[in-house]
């Protein structure tokens, strides 16, 4: 996924956890940037008609944003889903915002021929928890938590 | 050592992402090539199963050659994938899980008839090639140690991103001669 991909996505989970335009520090606090680097791809995501920077209200992205980052969002559901139930990883999270640079949708693509995902993909993305609600691991992690604080 | 940690998406609410690619560690490694074993697998349970079902009287010789080559050659390279992985400190997940899971799911996207069979190995050697040259890549932008030495497997990876090259060629060739 590149750059670009990684960044329309972050800016549509932060869109549906603020209810409103992505805050610029929050949005290069998401992507482990310098604002002045967020801003910069900003500027970028708004010379291809993605996205719209509104002065000290923040980002938002187009229609034409938003099916891209649909589209990214999919390919990132992908690899947490083949993460946690192929190759079993229980970090699937962390480990997945690590690969998410070096696979593309073509791979992706691939790995989704042997994944079970679930017909509402990407909707079933829960922004709060950076997760696939359906996936075990969360409800095992729910159980675990709901436990704790028993 | 890896860079994020779960603790960090629960703490916040807003998880952090990487951006670009670097290969920093054995695990990583590892986890990479996993998936490598994994689209490798794809390609010969395709191959294997393509040629099953259309059967060797409705598959011209041509056909029946590239499928046979393409399994022997994932096959070949998912060995030589595993034997890297084994030599690195970390655990792996056994071949035969992935093994089941990739039989268990063919059925529900097998192509249909012949131009489908090309298009999926043309789409399995090209996602093939295009992995290995992202891992090379996120590998050569890292000046990491590992286990295993450096020259050695990107020299590997450079013969399988080759092999792919090859395939990617090979079946181009026949599409357009069917054209």
């Amino acid at each position: 996924m590149n750059t670009a991909d990684q960044y329309v996505k972050a800016i549509y989970l932060l869109q549906q956890i603020e209810n409103g335009p992505a805050a610029t520090g929050t949005l290069a606090d998401k992507m482990d940037v310098s604002p002045a680097s967020a801003n910069e791809m900003i500027g970028k995501l708004e010379s291809r008609g993605l996205a719209e920077h509104e002065k000290y209200k923040g980002v938002s992205l187009t229609d034409e944003g938003i099916v891209q980052a649909r589209d990214a969002l999919q390919t990132y559901c992908i690899i947490e889903r083949f993460l946690s139930n192929v190759l079993d990883v229980e970090d699937f999270r962390g480990e997945a915002r690590e690969l998410e640079p070096v696979i593309d949708d073509m791979i992706a693509g691939r790995l989704d021929t042997i994944i079970d995902r679930k017909s509402e993909c990407p909707d079933c993305f829960d922004p709060e928890s950076d997760a696939c609600e359906f996936l075990d691991v969360c409800d095992a992690e729910a159980e675990t938590e709901t436990e704790a604080a028993d | 050592m890896q860079r994020h940690e779960r603790g960090i998406a629960l703490e916040s609410g807003v998880s952090r992402v990487s951006v670009g690619y670097q290969v920093t560690s054995d695990h990583q490694l590892a986890r990479l090539l996993q998936i490598g074993i994994v689209l490798e697998e794809v390609v010969e349970a395709r191959a294997y199963h393509h040629h099953e079902e259309m059967g060797d009287d409705s598959l011209d010789e041509e056909i029946r050659d590239l499928l046979s080559h393409a399994a022997e050659e994932s096959n070949e390279h998912r060995e030589r994938l595993e034997a890297v992985i084994d030599r690195l400190d970390v655990d792996s997940v056994p071949f035969e899980e992935i093994e089941a899971l990739v039989e268990a799911q063919y059925g529900q996207t097998k192509p249909e008839d012949f131009d489908g069979v090309l298009y999926d190995q043309l789409c399995n050697e090209e996602t093939a090639y295009k992995f290995y040259d992202d891992v090379i890549e996120a590998i050569e932008a890292s000046d990491a140690q590992f286990t295993i030495d450096r020259e050695e497997l990107l020299t590997t990876l450079r013969e399988l991103r080759e092999e792919e090259a090859d395939g990617v060629e090979e079946v181009t060739r026949i599409m357009e001669g069917r054209e």
